[in-house]
């Protein structure tokens, strides 16, 4: 056996040669060796008990998993709108110029990859990149230039982290330069709470009463879809199986959203006992933190905290002192997949598949994780719990509307003086949170992400609350500077990008509509796009399969609706025979360059 | 006689085995809901959306969608007809599906489904994707530029031939059918008589040497659409 | 009959076999010419346009600028334009060169094929030759068209069926075994 496969087979029984570590297994061999190379595909499938197309579906899935060595460094600047508006594309410029490679590229001596990645959650100190797990924040050409002269003098990532930012970003096992950007503490999740406070109010009662309590408190899922948790935890808790799952989804994709951040960064112990009240309420022993692979940095602080918590009887067996009472965690890392976010992706990728949703029903509460009853939820709504059960349903649902009680994170980014995380009490109007944030001279803002809704001024008295403006948190500002059009074309290149490509629709309907936006933008627009842009639309939206095709026309359905003129504005009626799509001299423009003559019939 | 479970598809009473799905108690009822993914004989997989009904109201996948006591199904709406023909004219432009020589062409159901909702042209522009062929093995081929990603391979071999020698690899627009070796099928187990073979509803996975066996006129669709063998089931109704 | 619609016809892209199956009406030829005038085709050899065209039926895509010029007369002159065959409304065989960069595509026709003698290297760029477009164009990507009648060739039927519920103001509707793609 050679050296190589010695290696791959110990790290595959380090997983007990369990399958479903897939994710765990090929990550530490990528780490081992740079890839996950054919030969490693086939020794991980023999020693698992799988093909190997099986384990190479797996890896093709995930964009930071490769099947081809790339640089030992990659640097993934991020590719949201809201870093290209605080200037990402000089940046990438300097990191080509100065690297003398183009976006995609390995430095011929293989050191150094360059590639695009999508929202990395640090819009707020954008423009903002990954260098291996190393978040740099502020980015500039000249901080370009100093990044590669760093990289090339040292080969260590880390060495790029001068100054560290606030709070638990300086803490030894993180050491980031991130910042948390808190600009507005509420009494929900921004706030301290004393390790076990919660849990042992919770132990004191049953688990039924205890999802009684999530009930009384009227707790919706903090995500964005804004299910009811305690009925979710009654689904779970009711379902048969002897084997229960809690998962706490911290894969929060959705570009311009990084409140998890915060909460991971600073309120993991709120998170935790959160998630350790589920496991009470619903009869879970086995919890899951899955953990975007954005936010690695965070991975050993958050172990930190865990075994802190193990040590202080607040997980483990008998918690709290009391006995047959049984809950631990252990942190699933991603890899790169924004369609994880959706909860049953979520869990094909915690069981080391491709990312792909599941077909509901059955839905998780009754066959999840392993096919074992499962509770999916969001990190915002596990500290709510918490607090919930520190304070009282009672307390919890005075604060916020009527329809949605408590208080929501929101993630602000883009045309504002103050980008940053924010928690209101649920109703609050636009406009307000327009003015705290300091935005001026606004022009439409994204709400809950792309695949929430972009609304213009008319909307602003509007509030933010499930049975309004419904948002998962994330609020991005467009000033009147902005080109719409360009902004909704850069979010369905995302969804393209991030569609897992197993329904039609949302395979190709988006590749689709991107294709049209983007004939817009070059002037090639026709009077019959708009209506062939909202039929494309609303058949991607109703036959999706999953969440991401549901809700990826929605950059397009509300630019045509609330911004009329952004497209109109761009669309002539057609003159000539020709259709406007069609260019002749473009069409024309490569065979004059290779033959050396120009045509004749449409001479330039 | 075990029990049933009634419920309406457009309005036509139906009577459902407890366990079925929407789209097998149409099926058995006689009504035909049009389908690419799934298959008789294979576990329900929800890919093309082409079965795409409302159920009381919200869309659902027919062939994933567990058939229930009181439902409300709508399948021949305007509506519905619409959206599934947008998803037919989606798969045309996104392979290359060059019919004229296609040696699935006429048994072909990808192409039956376009005849039966009288396709003449695709309205989205043809994307003339780059996609290989495999012609390594020695009686069965595949050609990508016909694949539908319906996975209806993928499940036959797993679950019928327990081959497992077909997967996807990839995602969104670059997902793509992949076999269990480093380069071609030639270096898999697969074999002409295997169930992965012959489920394949395009010309994609093909049996060598069998290519235009039938004349034209007397191919599967070629004068009666697709579906009719469902529909022909359908009691008339006594007056 | 002095006021008979006049009818064009053209092979862009194409093989000529759509022209076949027109012809391929049997008797009904005689109908044809009672029914219709011909302006523009190869089944008259007219060159140019005569005059305005009730009906304009296109065999072939677009793969070069001299099927754009012809496809754009078409528009221009007649009243409903109608793609007929697989070439015309997919790019048919012409465009498996689609997926191909059009460098390769040349040099492989111009330079470096196994029939191909040409020593000095070069492509052939007499203005006389028209030249190629980046890749073959379906003719509804090109100019509006009005009716698609599908086949590889289309059965006679389908193009004898859609002309005369055109030339009489009918919808076209055509028998399920008349619509193929092959």
């Amino acid at each position: 056996m050679s050296e190589f496969e010695q290696t791959v087979r110990q790290i595959c029984s380090a997983f007990k040669n369990d399958r479903t570590r897939m994710m765990d297994i090929v990550q530490a061999v990528q780490a081992r060796f740079g890839c996950v190379s054919g030969e490693a595909l086939d020794v991980i499938a023999s020693a698992v008990n799988t093909t190997r197309v099986e384990v190479q579906s797996t890896v093709s899935f995930y964009s930071f998993l490769t099947a081809q060595p790339k640089g030992r460094i990659v640097i993934r600047l991020c590719s949201d709108p809201v870093d290209e508006m605080a200037g990402m594309e000089p940046v990438a410029r300097a990191f080509e110029a100065e690297l003398g490679i183009r976006m995609g590229e390995t430095t011929p001596d293989g050191a150094i990859t360059l590639e695009w990645t999508p929202c990395i959650g640090m819009s707020d100190q954008a423009p903002a990149a990954l260098i291996n797990d190393v978040v740099v924040t502020y980015l500039s050409t000249d901080k370009a230039r100093e990044i590669v002269a760093e990289l090339r003098r040292s080969g260590d990532p880390r060495k790029l982290v001068h100054r560290l930012g606030d709070g638990h970003n300086a803490h030894p096992l993180v050491r980031s330069m991130v910042h948390n950007n808190v600009r507005r503490k509420g009494p929900v999740v921004l706030a301290d709470l004393p390790p076990g406070a919660a849990l042992r109010k919770a132990l004191a009662m049953s688990p039924v009463e205890v999802i009684r309590d999530i009930k009384t408190a009227r707790l919706r899922g903090r995500g964005g879809a804004g299910f009811p948790t305690g009925m979710k935890w009654e689904f779970t808790r009711q379902a048969e199986g002897d084997r229960k799952f809690v998962i706490c989804n911290a894969d929060e994709g959705e570009p311009g959203t990084f409140k998890d951040r915060v909460i991971l960064t600073e309120y993991a112990d709120l998170l935790f006992e959160g998630m350790a009240i589920a496991g009470y309420a619903i009869g879970a022993r086995e919890g899951i933190l899955y953990l975007r692979g954005e936010y690695a940095y965070l991975r050993p602080l958050l172990e930190h905290v865990l075994q802190v918590r193990r040590d202080a009887g607040l997980l483990g067996r008998d918690i709290c002192g009391k006995r047959g009472v049984e809950f631990d965690i252990r942190i699933q890392l991603g890899a790169g997949a924004y369609v994880c976010g959706e909860e049953t992706s979520l869990i094909s990728s915690c069981e080391g598949l491709r990312g792909d949703p599941k077909n509901r029903p059955p839905f998780p509460a009754q066959k999840g994780y392993l096919g074992c009853p499962t509770s999916v939820n969001n990190v915002e709504t596990f500290c709510c719990v918490a607090r919930i059960l520190d304070r009282g349903p009672g307390w919890f649902a005075e604060i916020g509307s009527k329809g949605s009680p408590g208080t929501k994170l929101f993630s602000v980014s883009g045309d504002c003086a103050a980008p940053g995380v924010y928690e209101y009490p649920f109703g609050v109007p636009l406009a307000d949170l327009l003015r705290d944030v300091g935005a001026e001279d606004v022009q439409a803002v994204q709400v809950g992400g792309p695949s929430g809704q972009m609304v213009g001024p008319e909307s602003f008295h509007r509030r933010l609350e499930y049975d309004d403006l419904a948002t998962g948190g994330s609020i991005v500002v467009f000033n009147t500077s902005r080109d719409l059009v360009h902004v909704v074309a850069r979010y369905l290149e995302f969804f393209v990008d991030e569609s897992c490509g197993y329904c039609t629709p949302c395979r190709v309907g988006n590749v689709l509509m991107l294709r049209k936006i983007a004939e817009i933008l070059a002037g090639r627009g026709a009077p019959s796009d708009v209506a062939y842009l909202t039929g494309l639309a609303e058949c991607v939206k109703f036959t999706s399969r999953c969440g991401l095709g549901q809700t990826s026309p929605n950059p397009v359905l509300s630019l045509i609706r609330n911004f009329p003129t952004a497209l109109e504005g761009r669309i002539r009626p057609p003159a000539g025979e020709f259709l406007p799509t069609f260019d002749v001299r473009r069409a024309l423009a490569d065979t004059e360059r290779l033959v050396g003559r120009p045509s004749v019939i449409y001479a330039p | 006689m075990s029990e049933t479970l009634s419920f309406t598809i457009d309005g036509v009473a139906i009577e459902a085995r407890p366990g079925q799905t929407i789209l097998q108690a149409a099926d058995d009822a006689g009504i035909y809901i049009p389908r690419l993914c799934a298959h008789k004989d294979l576990v329900p997989f929800g890919a093309c959306r082409v079965c795409t009904v409302k159920v009381n109201g919200r869309p659902q996948a027919a062939c994933t969608m567990p058939a229930a006591k009181g439902m409300v199904v709508e399948n021949n709406t305007p509506e519905l007809l619409e959206h599934r023909r947008r998803l037919i004219e989606m798969l045309f432009v996104e392979g290359n599906h060059y019919c004229m020589f296609c040696e699935k062409s006429g048994n072909c159901e990808l192409q039956a489904l376009a005849y039966r909702f009288g396709i003449t042209a695709p309205r989205f522009p043809y994307l003339f994707p780059d996609r290989d062929v495999d012609a390594s093995h020695p009686d069965v081929l595949i050609d990508r530029n016909r694949c539908i990603l319906c996975a209806r391979c993928v499940r036959a071999s797993r679950d019928l031939d327990r081959k497992g020698v077909f997967q996807f690899v990839g995602r969104g627009a670059r997902k793509k059918l992949w076999i269990n070796a480093e380069t071609e099928l030639a270096g898999t187990n697969a074999a002409a008589e295997d169930r992965a073979v012959e489920v394949c509803p395009v010309g994609c996975l093909l049996k060598k040497r069998q290519g235009y066996a039938t004349p034209i006129g007397r191919r599967l669709y070629d004068r009666r659409p697709i579906g009719s063998d469902i529909e022909s089931r359908r009691p008339t109704p006594t007056t | 009959m002095p006021d008979k619609p006049r009818v064009a016809t053209c092979s862009l892209a194409g093989c000529f076999g759509c022209h076949m199956s027109i012809l391929d009406i049997d008797e009904r030829i005689l109908q044809l010419i009672e029914l219709v005038e011909f302006d523009k085709s190869p089944i008259d050899d007219l060159k140019e346009f005569t005059g305005r065209c009730a009906v304009g039926l296109v065999e072939g895509g677009c793969c070069n600028e001299e099927n754009v010029r012809v496809l754009q007369e078409f528009r221009k002159h007649c009243d409903v334009l109608v793609s007929v065959g697989e070439c015309a409304i997919c790019g048919g065989i012409p465009a498996m060169r689609n997926n191909i960069p059009l460098k390769e595509c040349l040099d492989e026709a111009y330079l470096n094929g196994p029939t191909v003698h040409n020593p000095r290297r070069v492509y052939p760029n007499d203005p006389a030759l028209p030249l190629v477009l980046d890749r073959v164009y379906p003719c509804h990507e090109v100019v509006k068209i009005d009716y698609h009648i599908q086949g590889c060739p289309p059965p006679a039927d389908a193009i004898w069926q859609t002309l005369v519920a055109l030339l009489n103001h009918r919808p076209v509707d055509l028998p399920y075994e008349v619509l193929k793609y092959d």
